[in-house]
């Protein structure tokens, strides 16, 4: 492809204070063709389409448009240069109607041309190969829906380049395959497509080149055909990777009697406050030694089912047992007394951001640590010194956690919950937003939990984490159990369907 | 009970929470809680009357209470938009700093002595039932609500307000200068309170007294939750206040009511808006922006 790039960047540099976050980078994307960019968390993607689309000024560095030097000081620049950003917080006003959030980018003050806007949108959505209903607002779209928005909104806009932020993380798998066919028909007319990404098969599947992003800079640009996974996968953490892989884990799971039933969810329903039911009759048992993952998109009632065992709200029927003992509408801390450890999801609620790690990690037994009616001072800094070698914190007993990165904040939260040896462990998207290396380390604590004998719920979003750690798996739908399925047997097409709305039984043979 | 003075009352009482709802709505659409009205309709009230006692003409009175409702717009979008200071605390300083003012320059201008009279707007067909009213009344329902409305519903400018107020990051990305948006809605809403303020002054006493707005402001921003943020229920929901408020001075003198106690009657229209408030509780939703400063990463 000699072609003339669709958009150019040269030696981009942007910095946050003594933060180098894009160091030089070089970058094209030309016509015809998905240029992914892979990089971790941090690496710096983010920044650098910020930069793209305006919406932050670099440093250095220039950018072209069709050959020619252009100035991009805002989304509005960007748009007029034929740039379209699609991220993974659709720039969507929800309570408007498709149209109207289309209307956006264009209107003027005065009543704008609405069946101009319908015809042109149209034509949009006909080169994605989609059908919208612009009337329809967007709030009663799904996720996958939102986002075909997004890219017809662009096409609408005259995007010639269309940059795409993790696009599949917010998706089930059917709808990522309908957003490749998408791209596919886009490029074939023509448009360049930036594709970020952490997510390397992937990136191997819909890419025809590849820059590889590590600490702010583009450490390779080569054809995807030309390097196996694996070695992208090195070239992005910068040394080779041991994923955690079931068949060198460890022993099998442990017996599935209902002895060895420690995690009890018996017909659990929530009524939501607008007569919505949020769970609905969910059943499931979780036994010693055993892994069981929740999979679902999230919204589906993964955050009421959690909060209902960790006894932050109580179920409209239906029981949860630990153990033997019931704590259906127990208070938290009657939850963490008998041994149901809690690693939620939202990390930053999980904390408090301005105490300090010794404080944080002592935050849920502050009863253990006093003399009188006074904090035992010396025994804090003690347990935090012993936590801090043993979960590899890395951080003061004094600093202010929220400070930290978020994987030595997850390091705290783990540490505050696996040094009480619960026997069971609830734990909700626990490598969101880390590194790979943090993210590694989290898991095999995990897994020696699992090893000796922990029950583990484990909800969460991330198909590789749960195939990678469960035993089972259940997939929750719209408040319902869809299904519970081997993790060894499974596949993902299984579990995709699942989490659009299939029933197991509906499945039949076919998956 | 007199029903054409019960609705010559509740018109009257009805213009000055029109104006100040409706500026308010733009304002809290746009993502901005102006608690700045209180204030904003009392430098409206006293600039109106101000300046129509040194000219002579309440049009120029009027005009310049317009001008300083939008300079205190400007000033809440100084301090919200640009500054990103706390709503509330941005709201209720210029609220305490506009009364303030008003104040020292009245006592300054015309303390002493006695109350000084400026003439007074004429009525539109006086004497004439249910049609006697004053300019502003009819210039309120017939055109401001109306036109805010379909400005909201059906214009460009309209659709980025709203668009800013509920997503200001989606906005931006489609190009939309969020400040200056919600610098204009304040500008407007500023002038649409102070004209509210005005009314008072100029068409209500024809002079000014301490405490004249009193907590005007403060009902029109329980009145904009109550419509929801639309301009519809909120013409009805003030028309609901006023004719409370307006009903509760005739009650006063019927013989029936002579042994309530006064306080409670002119409670009355207060304790409806709570009441009111309370139920329209369920299911509220904010302007997804609502008293969030916007700043890009």
């Amino acid at each position: 492809m000699g072609t003339t790039p669709l958009v150019a960047l040269h030696g981009i540099r942007k910095s946050y204070g003594d933060l180098l976050v894009n160091d030089g980078v070089d970058l094209d994307v030309r016509p015809g063709e998905i240029h992914a960019i892979l990089g971790e968390n941090g690496a710096g993607k983010t920044t650098l389409m910020r930069v793209i689309y305006g919406l932050t000024t670099p440093d250095a560095g220039r950018i072209e448009v069709g050959g020619a030097p252009v100035s991009i000081a805002s989304p509005r620049d960007a748009i007029a240069a034929g740039i379209g950003m699609v991220t993974q917080h659709f720039a969507l006003v929800r309570p408007m109607t498709v149209l109207e959030n289309v209307l956006l980018s264009s209107a003027g003050l005065g009543p704008p041309d609405t069946e101009g806007a319908r015809r042109r949108f149209a034509e949009a959505t006909e080169l994605l190969g989609v059908d919208i209903d612009p009337d329809v607002r967007i709030e009663d779209l799904s996720v996958g829906e939102q986002q075909r928005v997004e890219i017809a909104k662009t096409l609408y806009q005259g995007a010639r380049v269309l940059i795409l932020d993790e696009p599949t993380a917010v998706l089930v798998p059917q709808d990522a395959r309908a957003l490749f066919d998408a791209l596919r028909r886009l490029t074939a007319s023509g448009l360049g497509v930036l594709f970020i990404s952490h997510k390397l098969h992937e990136v191997a599947e819909i890419s025809h080149r590849v820059s590889v992003l590590r600490q702010g800079r583009i450490v390779d640009t080569r054809p995807t055909g030309s390097s196996t996974p694996a070695e992208l996968a090195e070239l992005m953490v910068g040394r080779s990777v041991a994923a955690v892989l079931r068949d060198e884990r460890r022993v099998g799971p442990g017996p599935s009697n209902d002895e060895a039933v420690v995690i009890a969810v018996e017909h659990v329903s929530l009524d939501g406050s607008t007569g919505k039911r949020l769970l609905d009759d969910v059943d499931l048992r979780v036994h010693r030694g055993e892994i069981l993952a929740i999979a679902g998109v999230s919204g589906n009632g993964q955050r009421e089912l959690a909060d209902i065992l960790s006894g932050m709200r109580m179920p409209s029927s239906g029981h949860v047992r630990v153990g033997r003992q019931d704590i259906t509408g127990a208070t938290p801390t009657q939850v963490v007394a008998c041994g149901l450890g809690r690693i939620p999801e939202d990390r930053h609620g999980s904390v408090v951001d301005d105490l300090s790690v010794e404080e944080n990690l002592v935050l849920e037994d502050l009863g253990q640590f006093r003399r009188g009616p006074f904090l035992d001072k010396r025994a804090i800094r003690r347990r935090a010194e012993e936590l801090i070698a043993r979960f590899a914190i890395k951080a003061a007993p004094t600093d202010r956690i929220g400070g930290l990165s978020g994987g030595n904040m997850q390091k705290v939260l783990l540490a505050r919950v696996l040094a009480k040896d619960p026997r069971a462990i609830l734990v909700a998207q626990p490598t969101r937003g880390l590194d790979v290396g943090a993210g590694e380390y989290v898991h095999q604590q995990l897994l020696a939990r699992r090893a000796d004998g922990a029950a583990i719920l484990l909800i969460s979003e991330d198909l590789d984490e749960i195939l990678a750690l469960a035993d089972r798996v259940a997939v929750i739908f719209d408040g319902a159990i869809m299904g519970i399925v081997d993790a060894a047997t499974t596949t993902r097409a299984e579990l995709g369907l699942m989490m659009a709305g299939t029933p197991q039984q509906a499945l039949g043979g076919a998956a | 009970m007199n029903l054409i003075a019960l609705f010559a009352a509740t018109l009257v009482t009805v213009t000055p929470l029109l104006y100040a709802t409706i500026g308010e709505i733009l304002c809290e659409r746009a993502g901005v809680l102006n608690l700045g009205i209180e204030g904003t309709m009392y430098a409206g009230a006293f600039v109106g009357f101000a300046i129509t006692a040194a000219t002579g003409s309440i049009g120029v009175g009027l005009l310049a209470a317009v001008v300083a409702g939008a300079l205190a717009g400007l000033l809440m979008g100084l301090l919200t938009v640009s500054l990103g200071v706390n709503q509330h605390v941005a709201g209720i300083g210029t609220t305490l700093l506009l009364i303030g003012l008003s104040e020292f320059v009245n006592r300054l201008r015309f303390g002493g002595g006695t109350l000084t009279q400026v003439p007074k707007m004429d009525l539109l067909f006086p004497g004439v039932p249910f049609l006697e009213m004053y300019a502003l009344t009819l210039v309120a329902f017939a055109v401001v609500a109306p036109l805010t409305w379909w400005v909201l519903r059906s214009t460009g400018a309209g659709l980025r307000l709203r668009a800013v107020g509920e997503n200001p990051e989606a906005a931006d990305a489609a190009g939309i200068n969020v400040s200056r948006t919600r610098y204009a809605a304040l500008v407007v809403g500023g002038a649409l309170m102070a004209v509210g303020g005005a009314f008072l002054t100029l068409a209500v006493l024809g002079t000014f007294t301490l405490n004249i707005t009193n907590g005007r402001g403060w009902v029109a921003i329980a009145l904009v939750i109550f419509a929801r943020w639309r301009i519809g229920p909120a013409v009805l929901g003030g028309l609901l206040f006023a004719v409370i408020d307006a009903g509760q001075l005739q009650l006063a003198i019927m013989p029936a009511f002579a042994h309530v106690p006064r306080e409670l009657l002119i409670a009355l229209p207060y304790l409806v808006v709570i009441a009111a408030l309370a139920l329209a509780g369920e299911g509220l939703r904010y302007p997804g922006a609502y008293l969030k400063p916007y700043r890009r990463i």
